[in-house]
């Protein structure tokens, strides 16, 4: 006698909590061949927003750990990935329609990208800031500071990207010590979801990683023109409406000078300047004097 | 006769060779304008100095073509130690004419020749003189292997700094390659127009800089021209707003150096001669036509009585009037729009209940003046705390713990600067992390460098000018800002050697 299944519900994941989405509204996510693994919750803009506060709350102290702890915690994320390979794997190869090897390759690039990004954490800053010879008797240094909020779209390609796309623009933003809300990829957006409960179970604090799951078309807009949004990453936005509708929430996020990396295709390589992207350079000036 | 009667000792205009108009500056020759001209006016007399021609839409793309042509066939195939031969050549030719510069920026500006001769045009040297340097060393800047150009580079400028602000735009700009179209403020065009016979003295290729005076209409046709691949722009955020938004999917890179509304803070244990000094150039220097100004005095609540105290009697000292006058410490406003604005705010914040005042000082006649003002009794809340003013007014609140001055200077949607006094260091530091400020002075205040880099978080722009990062603004790819956008394919065919996607 087979046993029968215990399926699970796919929920939001914002401020370490696992809310359905305020609006009460799911939606089927689907195979590439038709078929129904799960309802997904589908985030509205109260939720955005709630993500949004969450953010802002968390980000304060995350910023002021130590870089060594924010490299710590984004390596344990790799860790307990590892643990759980098989989970995203099988979860990966059904919901994108690909094969296990496939599948199995982006579950290793994501976890291999995690590690290549802890170890950043308390590198950048080296490599981002420098000491400034200014004509006067004073000392002058350039710093890199986390942006605060970055709001962003995961890449959205149907297969390749449910996983490692979301590690590829949540990674280089919060290891500097910002904080995320991320949209996941619409149509496989299961893996993100288990990524929440690794970060839940982790020791990333709550409110750090914000991972809403739904219709970046419909969330997007309210993301950009959020006011305490600092930085939005359009990462997967060039596949919403006929591509060119994330110039749109460009415009939007103007209203702020909310600073906008623009869409790329697939998800984005492990880089310096993807860090780099989500930080200011403050200066700071001090007199020199002997008395 | 008091101690601060001094006779009169004006700087000559007499060095000055002043034409009675001035064309554009397009492909290495000054050409006739399409747009209408106007006067630029001496702010403290009222008076005309020269007639200035103004671009129109057709302007602009000749000025475009030009440099597109100039970087296309010299600029781009130039060594970069050739680039830089001809930066420092400018330099020099600055430091040559450094007096003149100060003697024209003073009379078109309003600012003291104080100012000018001491600030302004020996950073504008001291600007070119370090992009020099960088021109053949960009793959040592830390921005990629092998860094690239861009192309043209859009520029716009403000009238606060007029030459200053055209090399913190132009020196990095050639440096890394590129050719640029500037239009200069529409207040202040006339040392714009000066660098641009230093560019013929130069020898600077043809097309290789072109300086287009004109209204706002003219920085909108230039900014949103399609053939510009960076757009640079210095000046009010309602403007630079607008200039996100229009130039939103263009593949444009943009900087964006805005307004600002920087917190001084003080604290009890501040060398308070030095800080009530700071306190002054922070605010009074130029004016307060300064987008880092440090607009907002956060003082520790025991030391406001004694700060404010003797803040009044060192403005009582300050001297107003003739810009040209070497004993001059305060200026002549820049234009009669810019004095109804600081005078509009100025009203309201005495009628939001703030308390207002100014030291007896005579003001001249004709010219646009307003003698320097602190606003006591002022509660977070207020428009003069909140909005930007750009003139010599100074706001006064207190804080008790550090904590709050932390959250009264965050608390504005600018992020440009901020100023620590104290004599304890480790507090200075421990501030210096969470203020949200691009530039934090500690027991100094409004001191520039090329070396360092300049720019603010938030609302107060993005992206850096100055130092090792000034040069990203103008570099392909890799960058301390966003990689390049796709390109929109219906603003240009693709351009050989130009990556379509970014990766």
């Amino acid at each position: 006698m087979t046993r029968l299944t215990v399926p699970k519900t796919y929920k939001l994941y914002i401020g370490g909590a696992f809310p359905r989405s305020e609006s009460g509204r799911t939606y089927a996510v689907i195979t590439p061949k038709g078929g129904f693994l799960a309802n997904a919750a589908k985030a509205s803009r109260k939720d955005a927003r709630d993500a949004v506060v969450a953010a802002r709350a968390a980000q304060p102290t995350w910023a002021s750990a130590t870089a060594y702890n924010r490299g710590q915690v984004l390596y344990r994320i790799a860790e307990l990935l590892e643990g759980r390979r098989a989970q995203f794997v099988a979860e990966i190869a059904e919901s994108e329609g690909v094969t296990a090897a496939a599948a199995g390759a982006q579950v290793d690039a994501a976890i291999d990208l995690w590690v290549w990004y802890a170890g950043w954490a308390d590198k950048y800053a080296q490599v981002a800031g420098n000491g400034n010879p200014v004509s006067g008797p004073y000392f002058n240094i350039s710093v890199p500071d986390a942006m605060g909020v970055v709001a962003s779209i995961a890449p959205q390609e149907r297969t390749g990207v449910s996983l490692l796309g979301l590690a590829a623009v949540v990674a280089p933003a919060v290891l500097s010590g910002n904080t995320v809300v991320v949209v996941a990829n619409e149509q496989s957006p299961l893996s993100a979801i288990s990524l929440s409960e690794v970060l839940a179970t982790s020791d990333v604090p709550g409110g750090v990683i914000n991972i809403l799951t739904g219709s970046p078309a419909e969330i997007a807009p309210w993301l950009a023109s959020h006011a305490d949004v600092n930085a939005l990453d359009l990462a997967g936005a060039g596949t919403i409406g006929d591509g060119s509708a994330w110039i749109d929430l460009q415009i939007a996020a103007a209203e702020t000078l909310t600073r906008v990396l623009p869409p790329v295709i697939g998800a984005p390589a492990p880089s310096l300047e993807r860090i780099t992207a989500f930080v200011e350079t403050k200066t700071i000036w001090h007199t020199k004097a002997m008395a | 006769m008091s101690f601060l009667e001094y006779a009169p000792a004006p700087e000559s205009t007499s060095i000055l060779n002043l034409r009675k108009s001035y064309g554009l500056f397009i492909d290495g020759d000054f050409v006739d304008g399409r747009g209408e001209s106007f006067p630029s006016i001496n702010p403290a007399t009222e008076k005309p100095i020269a007639e200035i021609a103004g671009a129109n839409e057709v302007d602009v793309d000749r000025a475009v073509t030009a440099a597109r042509r100039a970087y296309d066939s010299t600029w781009s195939r130039m060594s970069g130690s050739d680039r830089g031969k001809y930066l420092f050549r400018i330099a020099r030719l600055i430091q040559e004419r450094s007096r003149e510069l100060a003697v024209a920026e003073s009379l078109d500006n309003g600012k003291p020749i104080r100012e000018t001769r001491d600030v302004d045009i020996p950073l504008v040297a001291a600007w070119f003189f370090y992009y020099a340097g960088w021109a053949d060393k960009l793959e040592y800047a830390g921005l990629g292997a092998s860094p690239r150009a861009l192309g043209v580079a859009a520029q716009v400028i403000p009238w606060n700094f007029p030459l200053l602000m055209l090399a913190w735009k132009i020196a990095p700009a050639l440096a890394a390659g590129n050719t640029v179209v500037l239009k200069p403020a529409d207040t202040t065009p006339l040392t714009a127009l000066l660098f641009a016979e230093i560019c013929q003295q130069a020898e600077l290729p043809a097309g290789v800089v072109n300086i287009i005076p004109g209204m706002g209409s003219t920085g909108q046709a230039l900014v949103n021209h399609h053939d510009v691949n960076a757009v640079a722009f210095t000046g009010s955020t309602p403007v630079g707003r607008a200039i996100a938004r229009s130039t939103a999917g263009s593949g444009k890179k943009l900087t964006l150096e805005l307004g600002g509304k920087g917190a001084n803070i003080v604290f009890d244990d501040a060398a308070m001669d030095q800080a009530i000094e700071g306190i002054v150039s922070g605010i009074f220097f130029n004016q307060g036509h300064v987008c880092c100004a440090g607009s907002r005095l956060l003082v520790q609540e025991n030391v406001h009585d004694e700060v404010v105290d003797r803040l009044k009697y060192r403005l009582s000292t300050l001297r107003l009037g003739d810009p040209l006058d070497k004993n001059t410490d305060i200026g002549a406003i820049n234009s009669a729009g810019q004095l109804e604005r600081i005078r509009t705010m100025s009203e309201i914040g005495e009628s939001e209940g703030a308390e207002r005042w100014s030291p007896a000082c005579e003001i001249p006649e004709n010219g646009f003046w307003f003698a320097p003002t602190i606003f006591t009794n002022v509660s977070t809340s207020h428009r003069i705390v909140r909005e930007e003013i750009f003139g010599p007014v100074l706001s006064v609140l207190t804080f008790r713990t550090p904590a709050e001055a932390v959250a009264k200077a965050n608390n504005t949607p600018f992020g440009l600067s901020a100023g620590i006094w104290t004599e304890k260091a480790s507090r200075m530091l421990a501030l210096a992390d969470q203020l949200r400020a691009g530039v934090v002075w500690a027991n100094t205040f409004n001191k520039f460098d090329p070396a360092s880099p300049f720019g603010g978080y938030k609302e107060s722009g993005y992206g850096r000018e100055g130092g090792r990062h000034g040069l990203s603004a103008y570099l392909q790819g890799s960058g301390w800002e966003a990689p390049a956008a796709p390109e929109a394919a219906s603003t240009r065919s693709a351009r050989k050697g130009r990556k379509a996607v970014a990766k």
